[in-house]
């Protein structure tokens, strides 16, 4: 007989779960889902040993377990923390916890640059969305933000060190995804940064992982560096068949007309990937004829990526076409024989890396 | 058929009276209106001679704006386009290259910037929307054409002169 697992139960905002012994607080509001979750910008459940680093999972635990009802004295960072028999935790309903995240947010937000209008990330940032909903319209800092002398790394993927919240996800992807890590965290403290150490491009298979669990916009795709806004293209789910046994071939393209800008895994709703992509089918899958297109992506009506996606409009029959006995209406404009924009000759997608004056200068 | 609003007034449709059918007093009458309207104060300004005065707050034609080095202000972040409702601005941005420290502001600027005078409905919410002090829009209205394609302003005519190169 299968022996059955005692299951901890445990509170959280009042609302009850029943978790598995050794999940941490975080999953446990996870397996809740709504509001409840707490925002967690290091933590990956996707990525071993993850977490713990950027604090704005902060909780309190008011009652630490049935055993020991005593509150625990400090907030505890939910992503580390592992649930007891009848814990009782606060998140949304402490506003001790909203002050912290508030000064958390404020803490983070202390280096960046907020240079989002230049920010390829910008429009699908964690740190964006984290400080517009827990943070504190303006800094108190005086000083110069920290500045690093600017590293390539590669010609596939941005490095902006200004933009890093050190939350080593990029780290764990490299070491449990690719054969061989090749960056890392050097220096302490202030001036610790993510640097190759020898100056050496990332190029080993699946490196391209660490674009898409950056929560910020340290570490962008250069093959689509600044090539367009991402509320600007339409995402839609596609997939190809990936020699690679470990990709999973299934991918979002983000792309405009027929034109393929870039190519990124599925998110889920925490912004954690479903499942890692190859960098075959990242960087090297520019054409619409390589995928096969299942359909536009759903996306949540509050992110600015939705902006101009109507979703089941129905198109009204042009009686026009009917009334002039299948003539077309006369053309009085056509935009394209003035605009400079979107010129056909120059496919933005096609070239490697970021447009230049002398791309357009043609 | 039920009247939508009682201030409907029936058509007098009874034959014409005498002094009616002189039609003389009428037109005396009729007169008598347009030399009173010769006296008043007109509703009209000779323009271009004349011109009204805009109020502070007119939204007028667009304007690319420059720093005090004169390099262009824009980075073509696409808040502008993102917040017009009547679609009427594109771009496509462009990396700085070394050397076009002098031309651009930051690492990323509007290679190309269109506004469509056509769709544009000077709503203002380009200028609210603009992070970087950019798009400002002037205090004169886009001038007639003749034709369409005079509508699609690019960033020649958006942009406000140098101001470095104008003092020289």
């Amino acid at each position: 007989m299968a022996e059955e697992k005692k299951l901890f139960k445990v509170k959280i905002d009042n609302i009850s779960v029943e978790v598995e012994p050794g999940t941490t607080i975080l999953n446990a509001a996870r397996s809740i889902g709504g509001d409840v979750v707490p925002p967690a910008m290091c933590y990956y459940s996707k990525l071993q040993g993850s977490g713990g680093k950027c604090r704005t999972c902060l909780v309190k635990v008011t009652k630490g377990s049935e055993a020991d009802p005593r509150p625990m004295p400090k907030l505890v960072a939910s992503c580390r923390t592992t649930v007891m028999d009848g814990m009782e935790v606060a998140n949304i309903t402490s506003p001790e916890v909203q002050e912290a995240r508030k000064g958390v947010v404020e803490f983070l937000l202390l280096n960046h640059p907020l240079d989002c209008p230049v920010c390829d990330q910008a429009g699908e940032c964690d740190l964006q969305n984290l400080s517009y909903e827990h943070g504190a319209e303006a800094t108190r800092y005086e000083f110069k933000r920290r500045t690093f002398d600017k590293i390539d790394i590669g010609d596939k993927i941005q490095l902006h060190m200004t933009r890093c919240i050190l939350c080593y996800r990029c780290v764990f992807t490299a070491d449990q995804l690719t054969e061989k890590r090749e960056h890392g965290i050097l220096g302490r403290g202030d001036a610790s940064e993510i640097s190759t150490y020898i100056h050496q491009s990332l190029d080993n298979n699946f490196i391209g992982n660490v674009i898409d669990v950056c929560p910020v916009g340290a570490l962008t795709d250069k093959t689509f560096r600044f090539k367009n806004r991402v509320w600007f293209l339409k995402p839609v789910d596609a997939h190809r068949h990936c020699d690679d046994p470990k990709c999973c071939g299934k991918t979002v393209l983000w792309m405009r007309g027929d034109e393929v800008f870039r190519v990124t895994a599925r998110k889920d709703k925490y912004g954690e990937v479903e499942d890692f992509i190859c960098d075959t089918c990242r960087f090297d899958k520019k054409e619409k004829s390589d995928w096969i297109i299942e359909g536009p992506r759903k996306i949540d009506r509050h992110s600015v990526i939705s902006q101009g996606h109507y979703v089941n409009t129905v198109k009204p029959k042009d009686p026009l076409v009917e009334v002039l006995d299948g003539r077309q209406p006369k053309l009085l404009f056509d935009i394209h024989s003035t605009s400079e924009v979107n010129r056909p000759e120059i496919d933005l997608s096609k070239i490697e890396g970021p447009a230049h004056s002398d791309d357009f200068n043609k | 058929m039920q009247a939508l609003t009682n201030r409907a007034k029936p058509v007098d449709r009874s034959p014409l009276s005498f002094t009616d059918k002189l039609y003389v007093p009428a037109i005396a009458k009729g007169m008598w209106i347009t030399l009173k309207h010769l006296f008043k104060r007109k509703a009209t300004v000779a323009f271009p001679e004349q011109r009204r005065q805009f109020s502070p707050v007119f939204r007028g034609l667009h304007v690319l704006n420059r720093d005090e080095e004169g390099r262009e202000r824009c980075t073509a972040c696409g808040l502008c386009a993102v917040a017009c409702p009547a679609e009427a601005i594109t771009m496509e941005a462009a990396e700085r290259k070394p050397g076009e420290e002098h031309l651009y502001r930051e690492e990323k600027y509007a290679a190309r910037y269109e506004i469509n005078m056509l769709r544009c409905i000077f709503c203002g919410f380009c200028e609210e929307a603009c992070p970087k002090d950019a798009i400002y829009m002037s205090e004169t209205f886009a001038p007639s054409n003749y034709q369409r394609k005079g509508f699609i302003y690019g960033k020649p005519d958006l942009l406000i002169p140098d101001p470095k190169q104008q003092s020289k």
